[in-house]
């Protein structure tokens, strides 16, 4: 299991567009994605997940992955966390 | 009796048509036991089968009607039908508690849509519409029944709905639709930014009273200013008629600008750009056709977060907003923080008089380091447009040379590891300190551009807060006093071959513009609604005339003789 934080920049939060990205790029990883906010936590895989977690701009955000390729993923994903995005 | 009701404007425009009520159905499906789960996690899966497939003709149609952004929210919705924690979760209750699928489908909907709701923004609160609207699908089709269809609409219509899903507004007849009306939503709602690029006058929120409206109930919509009647009398009926008639004309009259150059009737060329706070503003400076970005407060980067922002975070920002601007100067201006606005994690002490104390660039020289990150992210950005960056709060060439030795330090050593930095970059100060002002010509020699903030310059030329009330009187643009430092600064500028703008509100005010004209400012920096109004305005202005016209009101005694000669002369001009 790894994990490491990341604070998102993208200027309207992690939401529609973002996270989908992100989804489909987390669903091309066996492991398992869990990001936290918080006390909150969601599955990595699932969109809905992600937006009940809220996560806006400056939001610092845990992103753990277990499994297979787990290093690759927690590399890969963090970077989707920190970009900006064309809304 | 006509009845007025209110609610947010969410796409300007006028509309008068006869009521269309779209009942929504809504009902909560009943719960069952199944005796073979199996077979009812299979009707589940072919129900959401056949819903893709209707959203996916949604989404087709609505990428020919309105371009891929617009159908993206189908796509979305489509991926939402695969989301595991919506599908695999249903799938895991039919078969733990052996229930039919509709009400599974409905009670993991239903927790996911309140968790959304409850969230504190805007646009996750809307995600839940988008939620409610792909489960409504499915269960329609679980039960056997159509989904809501606007396809008996035929004659010139106002929607009138509790609330518009997505998939309602994208399949709306253009043809008969003449404008919309919601119970709930906000300006950012997913109908309202449809009706938006479909030109469709739309009021939303109007709160539970719009339920009252009845299909056939006569309407006048008018979604510029939020209002709706209902049941007009025949002299309401006549004034808006008129009125939509002339906001039409004006419409197309504005459009007609978004390509044409910003130049004045004897041919003078000018720059009109806009002010933004952020990355959203963006959309709107593009579409109201700005000449450049004027002003660009990089506050929001700083605010509402625990530390600051990365020199990496900063970059991709700037970067961000160059390429949108495709060419066009953007102005850049540095941290304007301190005094009344406060960064919780930089921990500055209590002032006496915030405005006159640490504020803007007199923090960032005391902050070095937080100055050098900015400044490193927007010279890497320079390679991705055309960048001008700007210092705030200059009173003394003192610091106008400290600002730049730093900015030239970081260029340095950029260039050391390198990193290459644009040739062209340009670096200009804000003027909105009075000692600045009167000692612009000693500071042009050493910067390429000015540009002039005038909701500062004013509250300190006259020393009045124009926050509080009982002095905002002395807030007065157009006083000769102020006029005369504006053209003291402008001068300079163009004695020394640079280039004079003006980024405060008096930019994109009609009774000002045609004297700044006058007064050679270059480029006008405005909210990005403006831009066309000004375009408008200015080819129509002679500068050479203005230039004589703006020596008498500097010669003047009060704003209000300058403001009665201003409107005179346009008045005789139109």
């Amino acid at each position: 299991m790894v994990t490491q934080t990341f604070t998102v920049i993208h200027p309207q939060g992690f939401h529609a567009r973002p996270s989908k990205l992100f989804v489909e790029k987390a669903n091309t990883f066996p492991c398992k994605v869990t990001l936290f906010k918080g006390e909150k936590k969601a599955n990595g895989k699932s969109s809905l997940g992600l937006l009940t977690l809220g996560i806006a701009a400056g939001d610092e955000i845990r992103l753990e992955a277990d499994g297979e390729q787990e290093e690759q993923a927690l590399q890969e994903l963090g970077q989707m966390l920190t970009k900006i995005y064309e809304e | 009796m006509s009845q007025l009701l209110t609610g947010v404007p969410a796409s300007p425009g006028i509309a008068i048509a006869k009521a269309y009520r779209l009942e929504a159905e809504e009902s909560i499906p009943q719960q069952r036991k199944v005796d073979d789960p199996a077979a009812e996690k299979q009707r589940l899966r072919s129900a959401v089968d056949a819903a893709k497939a209707d959203i996916d003709r949604i989404r087709e149609t609505t990428l020919e009607r309105l371009g891929p952004q617009k159908a993206e929210i189908f796509e979305a919705h489509l991926f939402l039908l695969d989301d595991p924690d919506l599908i695999d979760t249903t799938l895991d209750q039919i078969e733990n508690e052996g229930v039919n699928a509709e009400y599974a489908l409905y009670e993991v909907a239903s927790s996911i849509i309140e968790a959304l709701q409850s969230m504190d923004n805007e646009m996750l609160r809307e995600r839940a519409a988008d939620v409610k609207d792909i489960t409504g699908r499915v269960i329609s089709k679980l039960e056997g029944r159509e989904h809501s269809a606007l396809s008996e609409l035929s004659a010139e219509t106002i929607l009138i709905a509790k609330d518009l899903t997505p998939s309602d507004t994208a399949q709306l007849n253009l043809e008969f639709v003449r404008g919309f009306v919601t119970e709930i939503g906000s300006r950012t709602s997913h109908s309202a930014i449809m009706a938006r690029s479909l030109e469709l006058a739309a009021v939303v929120g109007t709160g539970a009273d719009a339920s009252a409206i009845r299909t056939g109930d006569m309407v006048i919509l008018d979604a510029t200013a939020g209002q709706v009647i209902v049941n007009p009398s025949d002299e309401q009926l006549r004034e808006y008629s008129a009125r939509k008639a002339e906001y039409e004309e004006y419409k197309t009259r504005m459009r007609s600008y978004v390509d044409r150059p910003s130049v004045t009737a004897d041919g003078v060329q000018v720059e009109l750009a806009s002010n933004i706070g952020g990355i959203d503003d963006l959309e709107k400076v593009l579409a109201n056709g700005a000449d450049g970005i004027g002003l660009f407060r990089t506050e929001f980067l700083y605010m509402g977060r625990s530390s600051f922002p990365s020199e990496e975070e900063q970059y991709s920002v700037y970067k961000h907003v160059l390429e949108k601007m495709n060419g066009k100067r953007v102005v850049i201006r540095t941290l304007d923080i301190g005094g009344d606005k406060e960064l919780p994690y930089l921990q500055l002490p209590k002032e006496m008089n915030p405005f006159l104390g640490q504020r803007a660039i007199r923090l960032c020289l005391d902050k070095e380091d937080l100055f050098r990150t900015q400044l490193r992210a927007l010279l890497r950005a320079s390679m991705h447009g055309k960048l001008a960056i700007m210092f705030p709060m200059i009173a003394v060439l003192g610091e106008l040379r400290e600002a730049k030795r730093i900015l030239a330090e970081e260029r340095a050593k950029l260039e050391q590891e390198g990193t290459k930095v644009s040739d062209s970059l340009e670096v200009g100060i804000m003027i909105e300190i009075p000692a600045a002002a009167i000692a612009a010509d000693v500071l042009a020699k050493e910067v390429d551009f000015f540009s002039i903030g005038t909701n500062d310059l004013i509250q300190y030329t006259m020393a009045a807060d124009r926050m509080n009330e009982s002095v905002a009187y002395l807030y007065q643009p157009h006083h000769p006093s102020i006029l005369r430092l504006v053209q003291l600064v402008i001068q300079a500028a163009n004695r020394h071959g640079k280039w004079a703008g003006m980024c405060g509100e008096m930019a994109g005010d009609s009774a000002a513009i045609p004297l700044l004209l006058g007064l050679g400012l270059y480029e006008f920096s405005m909210s990005a609604s403006s831009v066309l109004p000004a375009r408008e305005l200015i080819s129509r202005l002679s500068r050479e005339e203005w230039a004589g016209l703006a020596e008498q009101a500097i010669g003047m005694s009060s704003q209000q003789e300058v403001l009665d000669f201003v409107n005179q002369q346009l008045r005789s001009e139109a």
